[in-house]
């Protein structure tokens, strides 16, 4: 392949790849809006389109006409960077996410489902959503506001808290699949055990513990409920975004929702089996179906993660300190300390 | 290509240690320096050493500097009060920084020459860091690991200590 069409194949993916996450963060808005409203019997949006399915483009129309205030006082340079930095790093992470196999169109064009795949793909995306916490801290820090500070504080210290479970409990799945290519310990969960069960590594010597770990620690990083305490409307208004309006917040709200399908993503490739999954047909189906898969398994993880949010209230913050430090840590650790065991004596 | 790069981002590490020490708020100073470990985690990357590039930002960027503004932003600090700084620092210290400065450049260059290195040629995947870290180097890595320990068992016990006396005081 040449360097012009591998520029050109490479910048047809990123529009392509950018405007699907885009509109996923979009719909996800809706669909919890939709489901969470069924929950509680109520019909959610209806009016904007069949079944409100426009309910997001009115929204986003709304958002950019929507008076931008200012408040005085603001550092005015953090201010307006703040969302900015927030939103940026959510939506980098997509870049080294993999959907699919390798593909081919023509005799010239070999590329694979994946915007760029990076031999450290994983520390990547740890860093990049690492960097996140910028966002939020400088936003509750520079609107000058007390709510926000406080939302902003809290956001930084409980993210801190729960990204040391988090990366623990990931190294269980680097032991087994022994690389940290988010492509390769995909490859490496193909196949079945006893010819039915899928070597997913959910289901592979004890990870089901990690993925309750990372479960959790994926939920305070994102700041959802029962770990929403930055941005607990009951104490602190709207936590670290008080005073952003119009198109600031509605950078937040987007950088929100896309950490959320990064999480999801992330937790399909590590323990649900990436795209793997039935593959039949000519080969067409078999480019689409592993993305087909792929996107059914992050659908399945953002329909649990409104359920929640539909189901559970919140923690109180020491509860939520003492959950992080005293029972999600020495779990992971100890998922840790048995899986290189079990590695080790197996080899 | 890759001397540009360095140059680049270079250029943008030592500016952000500049910035740092001419900023007057402390959000600043510490943001500048967020700029100056994503400059270094840079060059560490263009060395061909990604695991620790990914390393770097991570812990330094990631979580040791968040640490610093999340105190920053807990202690509310304000804009710190200008001086001119003291004579003794101006007469002694700037000539004895710039004497140290040609001194160490000196002996590097003395010592290592300035010859070219290919990129990748030398250890920087997370295999040779590992093998390095957990044989070559086992004794040191465990000091280090029981040094982390203490100083941990340090800062629990002067928390502990402090809530006992304000329990007191109460």
């Amino acid at each position: 392949m040449s360097v012009g069409l591998f520029i050109l194949v490479s910048l047809v993916k990123i529009a392509l790849v950018f405007f699907i996450l885009l509109t996923a963060v979009a719909y996800t808005v809706w669909l919890e809006r939709k489901v969470v409203g069924h929950m509680q019997n109520r019909w959610g949006p209806t009016r904007v389109g069949p079944f409100g399915l426009l309910q997001p483009a009115a929204d986003g129309v709304k958002f950019l006409f929507k008076e931008d205030l200012t408040p005085p006082h603001v550092h005015k340079t953090l201010y307006i960077a703040a969302p900015m930095i927030a939103v940026m790093f959510a939506l980098t992470s997509i870049a080294v996410i993999p959907f699919g196999n390798w593909v081919a169109i023509g005799d010239t064009i070999y590329t694979p489902l994946q915007i760029t795949d990076v031999n450290i793909g994983l520390l990547v995306i740890l860093g990049v959503t690492s960097l996140g916490v910028y966002g939020i801290a400088l936003s509750g820090w520079s609107s000058n506001n007390k709510y926000s500070l406080l939302g902003g504080l809290r956001a930084s210290a409980q993210m801190i808290s729960y990204e040391i479970s988090l990366g623990l409990s990931l190294v269980g799945v680097l032991i087994l699949s022994g690389s940290f290519s988010l492509r390769e310990i995909v490859q490496a969960q193909s196949g079945h055990f006893w010819g039915f069960i899928p070597k997913w590594n959910i289901f592979y010597g004890g990870q089901f513990v990690a993925f309750f770990v990372y479960l959790m620690a994926a939920y305070a990083e994102t700041n959802r409920i029962p770990f929403d305490l930055p941005e607990a409307e009951t104490e602190l208004v709207a936590g670290y975004h008080t005073e952003y309006s119009a198109m600031k917040f509605a950078m937040f709200f987007m950088a929100e929702y896309a950490n959320m399908v990064t999480v999801g993503c992330l937790a399909t490739l590590l323990f649900l089996g990436g795209w793997s999954g039935p593959i039949f047909g000519p080969y067409i189906l078999q480019v689409l179906l592993p993305v087909f898969w792929f996107v059914a398994k992050v659908f399945v993880f953002m329909f649990i993660y409104i359920w929640v949010r539909g189901t559970l209230p919140r923690f109180r913050y020491d509860q939520l300190m003492a959950f992080g430090w005293k029972f999600l840590l020495p779990v992971a650790i100890a998922n840790v300390v048995i899986t290189a065991l079990i590695v080790a004596l197996r080899s | 290509m890759h001397l540009i790069l360095f140059l680049i981002f270079g250029a943008v590490c030592v500016a952000g240690a500049v910035n740092l020490l001419l900023q007057h708020h402390p959000i600043d100073s510490a943001l500048s320096l967020v700029v100056v470990m994503g400059a270094l985690a840079a060059e560490y990357l263009l060395l061909g050493a990604e695991f620790v590039a990914a390393v770097q930002v991570i812990v330094y960027a990631g979580a040791i500097m968040v640490l610093f503004v999340f105190v920053i932003m807990l202690l509310n600090a304000g804009e710190e009060a200008r001086s001119g700084g003291s004579r003794i620092a101006w007469v002694i210290g700037v000539p004895g920084m710039l004497l140290g400065g040609i001194l160490m450049s000196w002996v590097l260059l003395k010592h290592s020459g300035t010859g070219q290195v290919e990129v990748g040629s030398l250890p920087g995947s997370p295999q040779d860091i590992g093998w390095l870290l957990f044989h070559d180097f086992l004794l040191p890595f465990e000091v280090t690991s029981i040094l982390v320990l203490i100083a941990i068992m340090g800062a629990v016990v002067l928390a502990s200590h402090a809530q006992s006396a304000e329990k007191k005081e109460g």
